[in-house]
């Protein structure tokens, strides 16, 4: 049977020259690995991008808190642009208007009646330190990744809609008929629940959401993505800088994402 | 007091055929489950605004009557009032069928039921659903033992014990249910911790009420006496217990209406919600509550068994309805992400969301009450739940002759 | 009542018996036949793409469900996404391709998992959310470009 010793050898007089080797070559692999572990963090920080890709194989931590910054002055009246880019990303159709139509994003506009001045912002999971959706799920499905993004494991949803009660945004969708080639990196099927996902699959590697893309690349510019927990990100120094909201703030929910201007 | 005979009931009025249409209705209703789950709850008036719509209001009621309807064997065991123990095993038997029936409305709504193990071994213990599971599944389980040593005679010096476990069960388990929407921040008709007592005082009157019903047919079909004495007594009970259901609705609304955050919505269920204050005034305050407290307490009345079945049926009528505008209109009413602003979007944010039940939700929650009240049926045709006589003399002789025996 | 009691019992254990005995017997024996005359073809599952699955095929036939299980907790609770038991890289290598050279959806009985499934007749629950082909048609940005739009973005947003 072999024993430990068997995988550490030390020759009997001493010269220990196997082990020298070993630990010259853990010591080399190590900084390599290190090296590789770095290099996306840091050319994308180069890059100034906020979400530095972790490697596939490691989980995720409460390193980072993922947040939204919207600046409803900024955003479009007739400006559909972050609701397509989520619904082409995730395989919804953003026109839809049927009570059972999934939406993950929408154009809220509000109306003041005491002078009429309408503003309109885009509305979507807001991400919640304290979401009421993972207290009331029953089975755990909905729940909070390590890094603040709220999530649905469809694989543990049993469709009892508790948490679409429960959600103070109507932020949650449930599916109501059977759906068929899903993209492969959103899966959506009859009978759970879904919402806003901040894109979690983009910003494992790295990238910002769609909505967020569309918004910078074709639109007002009024969404910023960033992790909150860094004070250098550029989404902490410009809620640092300005005032800026929850939507039902008074519920002290702690929301990821926040607003300007509304 | 004499010994009360239990028997077996023989159908004389006819088993098989009640029991052939509860079949039908059950059939329909597992039909109407298969339905919604192979094409999806598109085919319901359900939506992503109404998510819970008729089999809930169906499920709700049956398990709010399941925890109520124990009660008529509490009084007996717990407080240890004579003529209240003859009915405590029928009154086992129903909690156990309203239970199931309830809880099989609500798994088959599910939009996974096949992953009813999922929802049995994984749980999330900040959630009262979680808690409900296991409150649920546990009634079932100590009314089984309940009913043991009500109907094992060496068993019964421990009615009592096992009287209090299940009323403090059940009345940890009704509060359960009720904080189900008592709990909810995010809509205003809702995050109430009244919601908790009022539903205990829901299931005591909705219990009793399907009590008296269950009661009075079978003792009708069978041909066994039910003292008229008795079912004014129930009667009168059931008038104190729409009674405090009235007063805790009151207590809800009158306590919103004090809150200008709350204006709108009361407003809403009212007055001005369309069929929502139709149904509170009309049907749950004046059909479901005050009419059957009028026609228990009244003399005229009070001594006649049809006002007494009456008022249990119209309680029963004003339950439903008070659930639709609870779990409904608390839905239609939009969220106040925006207070004081009027709000628009695609996803039908800042309107009263309508809703129309369909079919397949009718027929599942019919199916549920089909399926508790064949429960019933044949637990009282292969075992002993039923009383041969509840005939006032036997189940409370006159004070002489409990003396003559006591002495 | 002790006897009415039993005879309850008794009828639901006679179910019980008539379905596990006889009944599963003769389902077995049905079975066996229908495979040999090829009512119920045995699998021949197609080639997947490459030299070699991600591990031995008997281990991925006995254990494949449980790796995926695992797999599947890590990706959705700790954001965990090695490829090697990646349920999307299953499906880009085991794409089997329909007449019109288009990867076949799990409705077709040519589908890669469905030719052992339908046999064991176990049901495959993944399809119900997952895509059960590989997205032909263009997915979002690369990662790649994404990194140039990103960057172009940041450009932009630091020139403002």
């Amino acid at each position: 049977m072999k024993k430990l010793g068997d995988y550490i050898r030390r020759e009997p007089d001493g010269t220990g020259e196997q082990t020298d080797l070993s630990r010259r070559a853990f010591l080399s692999a190590a900084s390599a690995l290190g090296g590789l572990a770095l290099a996306p963090g840091v050319t994308l920080h180069a890059f100034g991008q906020e979400a530095a890709a972790r490697l596939p194989d490691q989980a995720v931590t409460s390193q980072h808190r993922w947040g939204l910054l919207i600046d409803a002055g900024r955003c479009g009246d007739g400006c559909n642009a972050c609701v397509t880019a989520c619904a082409d990303e995730h395989g919804w159709d953003a026109d839809a208007t049927s009570p059972t139509d999934a939406h993950w994003i929408r154009k809220v506009e509000v109306r003041d009646p005491e002078g009429g001045l309408q503003r309109t912002l885009p509305m979507m999971c807001q991400h919640c330190a304290s979401p009421p959706c993972v207290d009331v799920c029953p089975t755990g499905a909905s729940f909070k990744r390590a890094d603040g993004i709220v999530l649905v494991d469809k694989h543990t949803c049993i469709g009892c809609r508790y948490c679409m009660m429960a959600c103070p945004y109507n932020a949650r969708s449930f599916i109501h008929e059977p759906l068929a080639d899903q993209k492969p990196y959103a899966p959506r099927g009859k009978g759970t629940v879904e919402s806003c996902t901040m894109c979690v699959h983009r910003v494992d590697e790295g990238r910002q959401p769609a909505c967020v893309e569309a918004c910078s690349d074709t639109a007002g510019g009024a969404m910023l993505f960033g992790d909150l927990n860094d004070p250098e990100s550029e989404i902490s120094k410009r809620i640092a800088s300005y005032p800026t909201v929850e939507i039902r703030a008074d519920l002290d929910l702690d929301t990821g994402v926040r607003y300007r201007n509304i | 007091m004499a010994r009360i005979i239990y028997r077996e009931i023989e159908g004389r009025a006819g088993f098989w055929g009640p029991l052939a249409g509860l079949a039908i209705l059950i059939v329909i209703g597992l039909a109407s489950a298969w339905y919604m789950e192979h094409y999806g709850h598109i085919v319901t008036g359900m939506g992503n605004r109404i998510v819970w719509g008729i089999p809930h209001v169906f499920a709700i009621f049956l398990i709010v009557a399941a925890s109520g309807v124990l009660n008529v064997a509490s009084i007996g065991s717990v407080f240890g009032r004579v003529p209240y123990k003859p009915m405590a095993r029928l009154s086992g038997l129903l909690a156990i069928a309203l239970l199931i029936g309830g809880l099989t409305v609500l798994v088959l709504d599910l939009g996974r039921p096949d992953r009813l193990i999922v929802a049995m071994t994984t749980y999330n213990f900040k959630s009262i659903f979680a808690w409900n599971i296991f409150l649920y599944t546990g009634f079932l389980v100590i009314v089984a033992a309940y009913l043991f040593v009500l109907m094992e005679r060496q068993m019964s010096p421990y009615t009592k014990p096992v009287g209090w476990f299940a009323l403090i069960w059940r009345l940890v388990l009704t509060s359960g249910t009720g904080s189900i929407f008592g709990w909810l921040v995010a809509r205003q008709a809702y995050d109430a911790a009244v919601m908790a007592p009022l539903f205990i005082a829901m299931s005591l009157s909705l219990g009793l009420a399907v009590f008296i019903l269950v009661v009075w047919t079978i003792c009708r079909w069978e041909g066994r006496e039910l003292g008229n004495g008795l079912l004014s007594r129930l009667g009168r009970l059931l008038g104190i217990f729409a009674g405090a259901v009235l007063y805790f609705t009151a207590v809800q609304h009158l306590t919103n209406l004090y809150s200008a955050e709350h204006w709108d919505v009361e407003a809403f269920l009212l007055w001005e919600g369309g069929i929502y204050p139709g149904l509170f005034w009309l049907v749950q305050v004046l059909l479901g509550g005050l009419l059957p407290i009028a026609l228990v307490f009244y003399p005229k009345t009070a001594s006649k068994p049809a006002a007494i079945v009456s008022a249990a049926a119209l309680v029963i009528l004003g339950g439903l309805a008070q659930l639709y505008v609870i779990i409904i209109g608390g839905q239609a009413y939009p969220l106040g992400m925006f207070p004081g602003m009027e709000v628009h979007s695609v996803f039908q944010d800042g309107v009263i969301a309508s809703y129309v039940p369909s079919l397949p939700e009718f027929g599942l929650g019919i199916g549920g009450v089909a399926l508790a009240l064949a429960i019933t049926l044949v637990g009282m045709r292969i075992l002993r739940f039923m009383p041969q006589s509840l005939a006032d003399k036997v189940v409370d002789p006159p004070p002489a002759a409990a003396e003559a025996k006591a002495a | 009542m002790g006897s009415r009691l039993l005879v309850v019992f008794g009828f639901i254990a006679a179910i019980g018996v008539v379905w596990h005995g006889p009944l599963a017997m003769l389902s077995q024996a049905v079975a066996a036949e229908t495979g040999q005359s090829g009512r119920v073809p045995v699998p021949a599952p197609a080639r997947g793409k490459g030299d070699s699955c991600v591990a031995d095929t008997d281990f991925m036939r006995r254990n494949h469900m449980a790796v995926l299980n695992h797999q599947r907790d890590d990706t959705v609770h700790e954001g965990i996404r090695a490829k090697r038991f990646s349920l999307k890289e299953c499906i880009d290598c085991h794409a089997v391709n329909g007449a019109d050279g288009v990867p076949v959806t799990v409705e077709d009985p040519k589908h890669f998992c469905r030719s052992c499934h339908d046999y064991a007749a176990v049901s495959v629950d993944c399809f119900q959310c997952h895509a059960s082909r590989p997205d032909t048609a263009a997915m979002s940005v690369e990662p790649d470009k994404g990194a140039a739009l990103s960057l172009r973005s940041y450009l932009a947003r630091a020139t403002r």
